[in-house]
């Protein structure tokens, strides 16, 4: 299977199966409009008519050429991973979201938390439900040694004291047990000051900052309880959280609307603020809500990456990284990794402020996805199968879907809550997945033509 | 090649073979999340 496509004046073609990309010339494009596998060495006897826009030469050589690629597996690579799903079995649990509050001190539109509580009442998690979170990561590990943790809620800044007890515990005994931990958190940064900065600065090996980009943006979906600006309050600490960060990672990240489907300028935006990791995630919501994103909007969401793609690829200065547009070609994860994806329910799982145990933080609160909880020991094995039995064969469309092996089956809460079927992929979802592909591959293309001279 | 630039030399099938070992970061595919999605993950055996 190969994928086909122009972006940023090129033509460039993905192998899906060898994952090899190609730029190639007109004649090329077009010869690979008509021509299939299994290729026969000799050029087709009808394909210099068929293509008698070019003259018959380059006919012939870009068949040759082609040739070339597709005896080296490059180019009509067979598929053939299906046998390795067959053998997809329980992993241990490597990863793991701490709701820690399910309270926030926001009010946002569209949190798939609903404000914090996940439909529940609001909580803070106790610091002892937290060390027993670890506790479980450390017996339900395996052999893992780089555990990862997520400080994650509503707002994870609302139960700080759970949060330094936690992390101070995973320390005291990582050692011993052959572990290492990696703490990352999320947060609406309301609650940050220096002395919390400090700390996540010295012990989150990541964060994500939440803000939607410009201040009426920000402002105009992020609610506070007092009616004041998020976006004043937010920025200044952000700034300060990422000057004293040093190289560790972090990224700010938004999440845009049908209210700002100009959201390049919310990047850019963010940018001009110092930040140079960004992200703008798409809003997945109830299509009956005023923000949400349809159907009717994909032309508009495709030529907003369109916009977005071009500046990054024309910037010379004030460049910075955009989080869906980021690809590794040459040390990518191995096939199997790509075949089951985000892991969750299987290597991941979630835990809420009561213990109770879900497959990931947008599970959590679904009843029927419960899995177990940290005071009562149960941890129900049945749904981690189904989840490690769960990858881009199992699911409708992803088979025959040429950006399997970059999105692995897309996000299965999502799935779930909006298509009823973890199986069934959110069409939707999809469709800017594999349009925010073709703009990362086209970039990572054009920094290859650049580094080449 | 006068008609194509290959820009990647990535083998996909080759590992496949020897992959799985599952020391690589968890890849929530939802941006609300610190993990990296699939795409723009390293695989961390080879380092
Ligand atoms: S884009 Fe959709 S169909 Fe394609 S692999 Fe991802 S989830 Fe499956
Ligand atoms: S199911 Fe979706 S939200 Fe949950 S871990 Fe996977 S990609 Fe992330």
């Amino acid at each position: 299977m190969i994928h086909k496509f122009r972006q940023l004046g090129y033509n460039i073609v993905l192998d899906v199966n060898s994952n090899g990309v190609h730029i190639v010339d007109d004649c090329a494009y077009d010869m690979l409009g008509i021509i299939a596998p299994p290729m026969a060495e000799e050029c087709p006897a009808d394909l210099p008519a068929r293509l008698s826009q070019y003259p018959e030469q380059d006919v012939r050589s870009t068949y040759a050429e082609l040739y070339e690629l597709y005896k080296e597996g490059a180019l009509f690579a067979e598929d053939d991973y299906e046998k390795y799903s067959g053998t997809m079995v329980k992993s241990p649990v490597k990863s793991m979201c701490l709701n820690v509050a399910h309270d926030c001190n926001l009010r946002c539109e569209y949190c798939f938390a609903q404000t914090g509580d996940f439909g529940g009442e609001r909580c803070i998690m106790t610091p002892e439900t937290g060390r027993k979170a670890i506790d479980f990561l450390i017996e339900n590990s395996g052999n893992r040694e780089n555990i990862e943790l997520d400080f994650f809620g509503g707002e994870p800044l609302m139960a700080w004291d759970t949060v330094v007890e936690t992390v101070n515990y995973a320390r005291s005994i990582e050692k011993q047990h052959g572990k290492n931990f990696r703490f990352t958190i999320t947060t609406n940064g309301v609650l940050l000051d220096d002395e919390k900065i400090e700390y996540i600065n010295r012990e989150m090996s990541n964060c994500v900052l939440s803000l939607d980009g410009r201040r009426e943006v920000t402002d105009r979906i992020r609610k506070t309880l007092n009616g004041k600006s998020a976006y004043d309050v937010i920025v200044p600490k952000f700034q300060k959280l990422v000057r004293s960060r040093g190289e560790k990672d972090y990224y700010v990240r938004a999440t845009f609307t049908k209210y700002n489907l100009d959201f390049t300028d919310d990047v850019l935006h963010m940018r001009d603020l110092g930040f140079e990791q960004l992200s703008a995630e798409p809003v997945v919501t109830d299509l009956n809500e005023p923000y949400a994103i349809t159907t009717d909007d994909l032309p508009r969401v495709f030529s907003e990456y369109d916009r977005l793609c071009e500046v990054m690829a024309n910037r010379t200065e004030n460049k910075f990284n955009f989080f869906h547009f980021m690809v590794d070609l040459d040390q990518g994860p191995c096939a199997i990794k790509r075949l089951r994806g985000c892991g969750c329910g299987n290597d991941y799982v979630a835990v809420d402020p009561h213990g109770d145990i879900y497959p990931c933080h947008q599970f959590v609160g679904i009843e029927q996805w419960k899995m177990g909880n940290l005071y009562d020991g149960t941890f129900n094995n049945d749904i981690k199968e189904y989840f490690a039995k769960t990858h881009v064969y199992s699911k409708e469309g992803c088979r025959d879907c040429w950006a399997k092996f970059f999105c692995s089956g897309g996000c299965n809460a999502n799935s779930f809550i909006y298509e009823g079927d973890v199986h069934k992929p959110h069409m939707l979802s999809c469709e800017m997945q594999r349009k925010r592909l073709e703009c990362a591959l086209a970039l990572a293309a054009d920094r290859a033509v650049k580094e080449q001279g | 090649m006068k008609h194509i630039t290959t820009i990647n030399k990535a083998d996909l099938k080759a590992t496949a073979a020897k992959g799985g070992c599952g020391k690589c970061q968890s890849s929530c595919q939802s941006a609300c999340k610190t993990s990296c999605t699939v795409a723009n993950q390293k695989c961390e055996a080879v380092k």
